[in-house]
């Protein structure tokens, strides 16, 4: 029996589990996935929002300022790779600016102070690759970037490290409640709760149903990306957004923390829940509008394209608290953008929300912030990285040559607290096979190395988790 | 820091031939410096017969043909470092690199040639929509699979793109007991070797379909199809052409792109088209000192031509070191790709280094075209002409030019190749 369990190991139930992790409870997150961070939480546009852009009284405006303040700390408590680049909001109609001091006002209700409108020149001067057509801006500084799926696992781990449980490919089918007791049906049989905390992402309506409340839903909403090659990764110094217009919300332009171009997301309103599928018509309109901004953007330095699904909720806004239903059921639900941004401050008025409804918070003494560094090999020192291959040689062999991620790297991976089982799980620890060669060169290492570390054979290896195999069987 | 006369970066056929080539030519202290555990490149994985037929006047396996060249290198007592990745070079010839042993060591070297090769291009890069299931494989990296490890990535197959190794892996899956549904090309002609798609496709009835693209991927986990459809003159698909094709396997044999993310840190100047460095006719780059050859400077189809282009690069480093015929860099003849042709290699020549008494000049034509003339012009001035029944940008092209006319050309004129159709005038 545990005192809490989590649905859905996304950055949101990773925070919630952290945060309650620091009192005396036992914990359980479960996720139907084979690892964490399988849902929205990989691919979104990792940008932590300033906060001018939600409705003032709303929790995405407070949970979002909030969560943007908490965030640095956050990212050197769990070494997650964090920068506040700042935001700009292009516009490329002089009467834009009426609208942009209108954001601006609505930033400074939300408690964003040092929102500043800038001219063609300064922004120029900023973005020298910005459109001649950007006439003003606004400039948000404390707007940055994270990477949103190491964000998720290192949450994660911190709370398996403080003692929280992690079931991976644990898919909740069925919920029922008698005398103070959750029976959660899973496909890893029958688990036992006093709390139940719907995380659930995407599917947390299903969540909700299943224990007879249908007060909301949640609709998908896809939007595509392409990504691109690091040499133009300082081709935007910023986060470029587009003032919305009648024509549509615009899609922005970014570096990513390690240093490649993200463009886009367009909105397409979709009924399938489990479709990331990425579409023709979608990556160029990606391309297209990305090009307002950025004229000279060249579909040339593409080296990949995908699609994650926003969990637009029915009520317009965050749904944190009891369920109507039975308040030992608590929803974290419809956690669409900023939820990344707000994952943090999520965590913790969740443990608030549980708290007011009975739930006894005892303070963990041995509760530790952090987790332990993991340097890899290309991030050392000459110096430190040769007294690290005199240690181990397995440091001096490159495996993905794009990225420079060594054996050691890969090896580290899988050995780690929520340990990679996949070649993409690798990828998303090491970023080994998210170069530009996007694993062609790498992932037969790759395969052989997950082959040798969880004593499976090679046709055992999968992808990303259930059938999707790599190989079939030897050769003739 | 440790010195060396000549750094080879790649230990594939085109660092082999230069490396030894350096040391016939009298430099005594050469490092070839590879990442893989055995030297031979993309060589190791080509199993079949096809390479040699030019250099050797015998056709070898890929395997033989790297045999050769490293028992030369053994012979010559050239010593290379295995495992070892190059993280850096500078302009001012310093090489930096990692390995199990030594950990990250810089080497000074007198002169440095770049031997990287290519690596393939990948789906991200054709931007192909779609779901992103396990069964997606470049051809080299499944010829990899196959070949080296020894499994088999599918059963059933479709190949996007006709290059070289996707017909070579049409048939050497189908051997295997894969069912190769297809060959799918883009373009209305094969940039394969036509003697690859008659031994490759043809002899085991596999259809190669011109005009045609995949345009959709399909399948959650592993990949259950593709949607493969035909293109209009303007390369986009018609959409009622569209077809699904169930398939557990789709391999990408779309094209091979130069590694020259050292050489653009290092500050050399790159042909967009060829994507690798502009070199003069000696092969070298924009960096006094620092040569390419090879995969590394414009993409081969055949090794022959890379042995012949490498041995050139590995000369012209032992001139440079040696201080013979070091041209003055000022007086230089640009290389145009005129009417009908992509790129060329060298990019430009220098006066001063027409030391030998020819130069030649590799081109790909833009298109398939028939009766044809490859003519190189300065001016009004035709150096060399040659009658062709076809020419496809599959093959490379060469011409020969003799030193003697090229010296008549004055610095700063244009040396264009061009293709030229019988109705013109001269
Ligand atoms: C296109 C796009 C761009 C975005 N950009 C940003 C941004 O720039 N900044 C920002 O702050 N936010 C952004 N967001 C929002 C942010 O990505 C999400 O708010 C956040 O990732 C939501 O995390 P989550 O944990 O709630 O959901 P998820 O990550 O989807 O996690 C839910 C988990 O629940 C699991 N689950 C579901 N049902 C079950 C079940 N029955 N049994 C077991 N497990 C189950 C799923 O497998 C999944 O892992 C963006 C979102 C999208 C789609
Ligand atoms: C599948 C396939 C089939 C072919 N079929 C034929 C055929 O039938 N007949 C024919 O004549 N030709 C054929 N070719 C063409 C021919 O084999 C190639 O053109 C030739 O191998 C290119 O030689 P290279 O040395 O330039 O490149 P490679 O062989 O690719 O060698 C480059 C080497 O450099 C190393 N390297 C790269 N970067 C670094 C670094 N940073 N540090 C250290 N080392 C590095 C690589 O590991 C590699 O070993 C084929 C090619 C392929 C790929």
């Amino acid at each position: 029996m545990y005192d809490v369990v989590v649905v859905g190991a996304g950055v949101t139930g990773a925070f919630i589990a952290r945060e309650l992790s620091k009192y005396r409870l036992s914990i359980l997150v479960i996720d139907k996935e084979s690892d964490v961070a399988m849902g929205t939480s990989k691919a979104n546009s990792a940008i932590v929002h300033a906060g001018y852009d939600a409705v003032p009284g709303t929790l995405k405006a407070l949970l979002n300022i909030r969560g943007n303040k908490m965030m640095k700390r956050i990212s050197e408590e769990l070494d997650v790779s964090f920068k506040m680049t700042g935001s700009l909001v292009v516009c490329f109609s002089k009467d834009g600016i009426f609208e942009l001091e209108e954001l601006k006002i609505r930033g400074f209700k939300n408690g964003v102070e040092d929102l500043e409108i800038i001219g063609a020149d300064r922004l120029r001067e900023m973005e020298p690759n910005i459109s001649p057509n950007a006439v003003v801006a606004l400039y948000a500084p404390s707007a940055g970037i994270i990477c949103p799926y190491e964000l998720t696992l290192h949450a994660m781990e911190n709370a398996v490290e403080n003692g929280a449980e992690l079931k991976l490919e644990c898919e909740l089918s069925g919920i029922s409640y008698d005398r103070e007791v959750f029976r959660l049906e899973t496909t890893k049989g029958v688990i036992e709760c006093r709390y139940l905390v719907n995380a659930a992402g995407l599917y947390s309506d299903t969540v909700a149903e299943m224990a007879g409340d249908h007060s909301f839903r949640i609709n998908p909403r896809k939007g595509e990306y392409v990504l691109l090659d690091k040499i133009y990764g300082s081709f935007v110094n910023r986060v470029i957004f587009q003032l919305p217009t009648d024509k549509g919300k615009g899609v922005l332009v970014t570096p990513t923390v390690d240093g490649n171009l993200l463009v886009g997301p367009n909105a397409e309103d979709i009924d399938d829940k489990t479709d990331t599928s990425t579409t023709s018509r979608g990556l160029s309109e990606v391309i297209n509008v990305a090009r307002l901004s950025v004229p000279s953007l060249d579909t040339r330095g593409i080296i990949t394209s995908f699609a994650g699904l926003r969990a637009t909720g029915s009520t317009g806004d965050f749904i944190i608290g009891p369920s109507p239903v039975n308040n030992k059921l608590i929803h974290a639900a419809g956690i669409e953008s900023p939820g990344l941004t707000a994952a943090p401050a999520i965590g913790e008025m969740v443990a608030d929300v549980l708290k007011k409804n009975g739930l006894k918070l005892e303070d963990k003494p041995d509760y530790c912030p952090y987790i332990e560094k993991y340097t890899p090999s290309r991030k050392m020192s000459e110096s430190q990285w040769n007294e690290a291959v005199k240690k181990d040689p397995a440091h001096g062999r490159i495996v993905c040559r794009c990225e420079k991620i060594t054996e050691a790297d890969i090896v580290a991976s899988i050995r780690r607290t929520i340990g990679a089982r996949n070649v993409d799980a690798v990828k998303r620890r090491t970023r080994a096979g998210m170069g530009r060669c996007q694993g062609g060169f790498c992932s037969p290492r790759v395969v052989e190395i997950l082959s040798k570390e969880l004593g499976i054979p090679f046709e055992e290896v999968t992808k990303s988790g259930g059938k999707s195999v790599f190989l079939l069987k030897k050769t003739k | 820091m440790k010195e060396v006369d000549l750094v080879v970066i790649g230990g594939g056929p085109a660092g082999m031939a230069a490396a030894v080539k350096a040391k016939e030519k009298g430099v005594q202290d050469v490092l070839i410096l590879e990442r893989e555990n055995s030297l031979g490149g993309i060589l190791n994985q080509c199993i079949h017969n096809g390479f040699g037929l030019h250099y050797f006047g015998e056709e070898l396996t890929g395997l033989e043909y790297a045999a050769r060249f490293i028992d030369k290198v053994h012979r010559m007592n050239i010593p290379y470092c295995l495992e070892t990745m190059v993280l850096n070079i500078g302009s001012d010839k310093t090489v930096t690199a990692v390995n199990s042993t030594e950990g990250v060591f810089t080497i000074k070297a007198k002169s440095i040639i770049l031997a990287m090769g290519c690596r393939e291009r990948t789906r991200g890069a054709l931007n192909i929509p779609g779901t992103r299931p396990s069964g997606i494989y470049t051809a080299g990296t499944a010829q990899k699979y196959v070949n080296i490890y020894g499994y088999m990535p599918g059963k059933s197959v479709v190949i996007l793109g006709s290059g070289d190794i996707g017909l070579i892996m049409a048939r050497r899956l189908t051997l295997e007991g894969a069912e190769v549904k297809m060959v799918c090309e883009l373009l209305p002609y094969s940039s394969g070797l036509t003697r690859n798609i008659v031994q490759c496709l043809d002899d085991y009835n596999i259809p190669l379909k011109l005009n045609h693209t995949v345009v959709a991927v399909h399948g959650k986990e592993r990949l259950e199809g593709v949607t493969v459809a035909e293109v209009d003159q303007n390369r986009k698909p018609i959409p009622e052409t569209a077809e699904f094709v169930p398939c557990d396997t789709l391999l990408l044999s779309v094209g091979l792109i130069p590694e020259n993310e050292l050489s653009r840190d290092a500050g050399i100047e790159l042909d967009p088209v060829t994507s690798g460095p502009v070199v003069d006719a000696r092969m070298e780059t924009s960096v006094e000192g620092i040569f390419a050859c090879g995969n590394v400077a414009h993409v081969h189809d055949l090794v022959d031509n890379v042995s012949n282009e490498s041995e050139l690069a590995g000369e012209s480093a032992a001139e440079y070191i040696l201080g013979i015929n070091v041209p003055d860099r000022s007086e230089t003849i640009v290389v145009k790709a005129g009417n009908g042709i992509r790129y060329t290699v060298p990019q430009l020549i220098r006066k001063q280094s027409l030391s030998r008494d020819t130069v030649k000049i590799f081109f790909r034509v833009a298109d398939v075209y028939r009766n044809v003339r490859l003519a190189a012009r300065c001016g009004n001035n035709i150096l060399v002409e040659r009658k062709r029944i076809k020419v496809t940008p599959g093959e490379m092209e060469t011409l020969e030019l003799k030193s003697q006319d090229l010296r008549e050309i004055n610095a700063g004129e244009e040396l264009v190749i061009e293709l030229r159709t019988d109705g013109e005038g001269h």
